[in-house]
């Protein structure tokens, strides 16, 4: 059984098919990519996965469970996080606080309690804390800890998505588009730390990128897909010297 | 300037970032504990109607600052705590039992309104709550058994472990203090522990909330009840202070009055809702001083400039009648709220800030350092 699984998943709106009966199969610990020209279906499938739309058919598994009737807060429950290709952050909040909300899938506290400030919810945010300035410390986050993020630029803003969803300590992270707006520094940085996400924190990586670089570098395995169908699977040079791959980017 | 080196997580918890903190807020709360002994009675009366507006501008504050959901609905929160109040005592009820039954009831049907507003947002949801609050008018109006109609209730001088608190008196001054004090407090744990910031997660992104693992839904009533419990808490005081409730004192323009409150004083801080409710309460005297007196002075001008006496007598008549038109107030609250919202939209905390930063960097101040920057547009959301 593979680690996470997705069956003839497919998304129409009307008659358009977004995503067509598309199946494929995450293995535990692999970074898989998702390649593809623009409408290809790519970031569907990752709101099929967080449940922001319902598929219209088929199945999704993650660790033998089926997840495809879970409600959306659950999917992060349940150990998947993810970041979003226009970074979806908690604008007037600082730093911290968008990277402690990560951490709501662990808090115990009851609402009561927290009208107290009891040492139970004062020891809890102090783990949160904790757990919270280890991720910083992964993604060289320090200058900002305090800094709202309506003021900063937009490479910082994609490290602090990925951040956020590190802080839910999650066992699979959907990185849409991560390299998206980066320049070459930070596109580096970036694969770095997708691949340290896999080899030091065990996190099992499914990601929709652009730039084919960074695909080469760090993903173990590739999918390419076309208008909602899936084109060809395997290593990256297999994918990108794949005849129907070559056709759907360069044209027939 | 300070700077503060943080050493300790629990430096990011605690309420008072440093001692400063705490010199401030204690001189100021002396000055509160010894205001009944030096203010006239007028004016005490004043603060008591401050901190009953601030507490329930910190319960908006929860609901439309923090957690981003609009309320028109609140004076019909404030009518439910007091009219329970008021009918609770009729049956020899003590103060604490109907105190929290108050505040417990206008809970309970906040998070009854809270269900609808999961579906509605922005304008829409504000005419939800609006008609919630005409819903909540009328009813109070046409329950006659419960709520004496439109005759009103009387509510009688609340007694506290057998003695009478009048409502002039300080030690009803202290309770509400102490009300507001405890849910500033309360408030503040909670927006420090994982609740508040699921709050401010849905105000600022839906969809992120919702794939950090917040259940959307539930928090959002969590807000409403919470909103309105304190609402119902401040609206037994509130009772008690006016002494007689009646449906017309909870009208539209109370709910706009709450808004006003933290529009004024700061959305985005706890702070915005005690000065915001400095400003309504203070604002009402001086639109009497200005309807009653500001003919005469305008005719007074007129005649230094040479006006006849007639001529004078007929534009302090004119003056006068455009002062006591009906619904002058509402048309001043609504170029109030415009003016802020175009010139202030951080409100008077915000301005505060803005001089204190002053201080702090002289000369080094930039205007620009509060201008919003828009940096990225969202292209494409999710909702």
């Amino acid at each position: 059984m593979s680690y996470f699984r997705a069956e003839n998943l497919s998304l129409h709106f009307g008659g358009l098919k977004a995503v067509d009966a598309v199946s494929f199969a995450v293995e535990q610990g692999e970074i898989l990519s998702i390649i593809g020209p623009n409408g290809a279906g790519k970031s569907s499938i990752f709101n099929l996965i967080s449940r922001i739309y319902r598929p219209t058919s088929g199945r999704i598994f993650f660790e033998d469970r089926d997840i495809t009737e879970e409600p959306p807060y659950d999917i992060a429950r349940l150990g998947i996080a993810r970041t979003f290709q226009n970074i979806e952050l908690f604008e007037n909040a600082t730093v911290l606080s968008n990277l402690l909300v990560g951490r709501h899938r662990h808090s115990a506290t009851q609402l009561w309690q927290e009208l107290l400030f009891l040492p139970s919810v004062r020891a809890g945010e102090k783990v949160h804390r904790r757990r919270v300035e280890q991720v910083i410390e992964f993604l060289d986050l320090e200058p900002y800890r305090d800094k709202l993020i309506s003021g900063l630029p937009y490479g910082v803003r994609k490290v602090i998505e990925l951040a956020r969803a590190l802080c839910s300590e999650p066992r699979l992270i959907l990185l849409d588009e991560p390299s998206s707006g980066l320049n070459v520094e930070e596109t580096d940085d970036m694969s770095f730390w997708i691949r340290d996400m896999k080899s030091e924190l065990g996190i099992t990586v499914l990601m929709v990128e652009h730039d084919m670089s960074l695909v080469n570098r760090v993903s173990d395995r590739v999918i390419a897909l076309n208008y909602g169908r899936v084109l060809a699977m395997g290593t990256p040079a297999e994918v990108q010297q794949h005849p129907d791959v070559v056709a759907a980017y360069l044209g027939a | 300037m300070r700077f503060l080196f943080k050493t300790d997580y629990e430096d990011d918890i605690r309420l008072f970032p440093h001692s400063g903190y705490v010199v401030s807020y204690g001189l100021l709360l002396a000055v509160l504990l010894i205001a009944p002994y030096l203010l006239s009675s007028y004016l005490m009366s004043q603060l008591v109607f401050v901190c009953i507006y601030a507490t329930v501008g910190v319960a908006l504050l929860i609901l439309t600052g923090f957690t981003g959901q609009a309320s028109l609905g609140h004076a019909a929160f404030l009518a439910i705590g007091a009219y329970t109040a008021a009918y609770l005592q009729k049956y020899n009820v003590p103060f604490p039992v109907y105190f929290l039954a108050a505040g417990l009831l206008t809970g309970c049907i906040g998070a009854l309104v809270g269900f609808p507003a999961l579906r509605l947002q922005g304008i829409y949801l504000v005419i939800a709550t609006i008609s919630f609050a005409f819903i909540v008018e009328e009813i109070l109006a046409r329950w006659e058994s419960v709520t004496n109609g439109n005759e009103g209730l009387r509510v009688k001088a609340l007694s506290l472990l057998g003695v009478t608190v009048s409502r002039d008196s300080p030690t009803f001054y202290f309770l509400c203090l102490a009300v507001l004090v405890l849910t500033i407090v309360g408030t503040l744990n909670l927006l420090r522990s994982p609740t508040g910031r699921a709050f401010v997660a849905i105000r600022d992104s839906e969809t992120a909330a919702r794939s950090m693992g917040v259940n959307v839904a539930l928090y959002k009533v969590k807000s409403f009840a919470i909103s309105a419990a304190i609402t119902g808490f401040a609206g037994v005081l509130f009772a008690h202070k006016l002494s007689f409730i009646s449906p017309e004192m909870f009208t539209l323009q109370l709910s706009i009055e709450f808004i006003i409150v933290i529009l004024i004083g700061g959305t985005f801080s706890l702070h915005g809702a005690v000065l915001g409710a400095i400003f309504i309460v203070m604002i009402d005297p001086f639109l009497t001083y200005l309807k009653d007196d500001l003919p005469g002075i305008i005719a007074g001008v007129a005649a230094t400039f040479g006006a006849g006496s007639a001529t004078a007598g007929n534009i302090q008549s004119k003056v006068a009648a455009f002062a006591s038109l009906n619904g002058l107030k509402g048309a001043i609250y609504g170029i109030i709220i415009m003016l802020f919202v175009l010139f202030e939209p951080l409100g008077i905390y915000g301005r505060w800030l803005k001089i204190k930063l002053f201080f702090q960097l002289f000369p080094l101040y930039k205007r620009s350092t509060f201008k919003r920057q828009k940096i990225y547009v969202k292209s494409e959301r999710n909702r």
